[in-house]
């Protein structure tokens, strides 16, 4: 593979991202009431916990977090071998809350519709929110996310790597060129 | 990996790693069942035929909830009102059908091959409903999906099937499946109901049940099959309770936290008894529950398009 790797965000960065995107929910919901946090999986998911918990250093409450599996809401099930279906694990009700999604890259917005609809089908929130961790443009969809860790320009041919660690801690991003 | 069959036909043609995807998936189309909108749009605008030429209330109605529940069209068909009474072959049925373009067949028949001739002469996918004595494969993956549930783990564990062996497709289908995913299976029951050479398929064969079940995990009590061969295999019914029926008595040889399946529909008082059916050790109605989830996932599965290559 002659991958060409660049490294965009260090560890320090992404930590500094998910801080401020912490306080910047609180900031625009003036608080934590109501809200939850839910992540895309699989590196949404993980990105969650880690607002979760810096949510919980500044606020010290809480929030209520789950994770959703965005399989079967897919557009493009038709046309490709089916993939595996993860689980959705949401344990609380959704009726009323602010909820936040979260992914690691917001790239075409069809994963965020898939997901709206997958959370829309678990109960009627009082509205959702968009976080993300890097925003590559290439939107297909009227989608805008409400908070983002970094704006990256790339071409369609590139990729973005969100590298974790053994314990799923977000620790590096890379742009890959094809 | 990732798994997309044409066709469910039989737990033979499965690998252990295949079976273990398939449960996975259906531990993810469970959560589905429990929320108060029980539906996701998985398979929009599939249409899956319910083609059932035998008998069956709890298969296709499990079937037919799972496809409604993925959004896919569900349409029933059922011997007694169809052509098939009229002399109609299974193969012009079957063609007839598939002018109509539905995406998945699913077939339950009393000849044993009966769904892989028509899996090789249609061009939609066809799932094993139930053929003859051969094999009924989601029953099979809906007891091991529910003793997982109640185990964690299949592999190690010792599971006893008692009943009609011969006759029974639910038994090759699970006699497959368990030793597949590494479980110790017995069989036991009376000698008229074991067909000789089950040795080969990696089992153990008894004829005293109450030495069958000594010290196992898991019991599957067969149905009596009054309708069909169980009268003429055994004395009396009365006699078969004593001998072969599940009971509070015998049921303490098996080990204190012991599972008791059945694929229903039970015979109360033959072979088993109303105080096991009801009693702590049963999970016959989680088997009906996860059968939905396990047939949700067996149509997804083989609904899938061509794989797209990676990248």
């Amino acid at each position: 593979m002659s991958t060409e790797s660049v490294e965009i965000l260090d560890l320090d960065g992404v930590n500094r991202a998910l801080t401020r995107i912490a306080h910047e929910i609180i900031e625009k919901n003036k608080g934590v009431e109501n809200l939850v946090l839910i992540g895309i999986r699989t590196g949404g998911a993980y990105l969650g916990e880690q607002i979760q918990r810096r949510i919980n250093d500044i606020e010290s409450v809480t929030v209520p977090f789950g994770s959703i599996d965005i399989t079967m809401y897919r557009d493009d099930l038709a046309s490709r071998g089916h993939l595996a279906v993860g689980q959705t694990d949401i344990r609380f009700n959704l009726d009323g809350k602010r909820v936040v999604l979260v992914d690691d890259v917001l790239f075409t917005g069809r994963t965020i519709r898939a997901a709206m609809d997958a959370v829309m089908d678990l109960g009627r929130p009082q509205s959702i929110q968009l976080a993300i961790l890097i925003d590559r443009g290439h939107r297909e969809l009227p989608i805008r996310p409400d908070y983002v860790g970094r704006n990256l320009p790339t071409s369609r041919n590139e990729q973005i790597k969100v590298d974790f660690d053994e314990q799923n801690i977000p620790r590096a991003i890379y742009l890959l060129k094809g | 990996m990732n798994f997309n069959p044409k066709h469910i036909l039989g737990i033979k043609d499965l690998s252990a790693a295949e079976i273990h995807f398939i449960l996975d998936s259906a531990a993810s189309f469970k959560e589905i069942n429990s929320r108060q909108i029980k539906k996701v749009p998985t398979l929009r605008g599939k249409t899956i035929v319910n083609l059932f030429f035998e008998a069956s209330t709890r298969t296709r109605t499990s079937f037919e909830i799972a496809g409604k529940r993925l959004s896919a069209d569900t349409i029933n068909i059922s011997a007694s009102s169809s052509s098939v009474v009229k002399g109609e072959t299974l193969e012009d049925t079957a063609k007839n059908i598939e002018a109509m373009h539905p995406d998945i067949i699913v077939m339950r028949h009393s000849a044993s091959g009966a769904c892989d001739y028509l899996a090789q002469r249609l061009k939609c996918s066809v799932i094993n409903a139930g053929d003859g004595t051969h094999e009924h494969p989601s029953q099979a993956l809906l007891d091991v999906f529910t003793i997982r549930q109640h185990k964690e783990k299949i592999e190690g564990l010792t599971v006893t099937i008692a009943g009609d062996v011969t006759h029974s497709r639910v038994v090759r289908s699970n006699i497959y499946c368990l030793t597949k995913l590494g479980a110790k299976v017995r069989v036991a029951g009376p000698r008229t109901m074991l067909p000789p050479g089950l040795e080969k398929l990696g089992c153990e064969v008894y004829t005293d049940l109450r030495e069958a079940i000594r010290d196992v995990d898991c019991i599957m009590m067969l149905r009596i099959q009054r309708e069909r061969q169980g009268k003429t295999l055994i004395p009396s019914l009365r006699e078969y309770a004593r001998f072969y029926g599940l009971n509070p008595e015998n049921i303490k040889l098996a080990k204190p936290d012991v599972i008791v399946l059945h694929p229903g529909p039970m015979n109360r008082g033959v072979e088993i008894s109303s105080q096991v059916a009801d009693g702590p050790h049963n999970v016959i109605l989680d088997q009906v529950e996860n059968g939905v989830a396990v047939r949700m996932a067996l149509l997804y599965l083989v609904s899938g398009g061509e794989p797209l290559q990676q990248n």
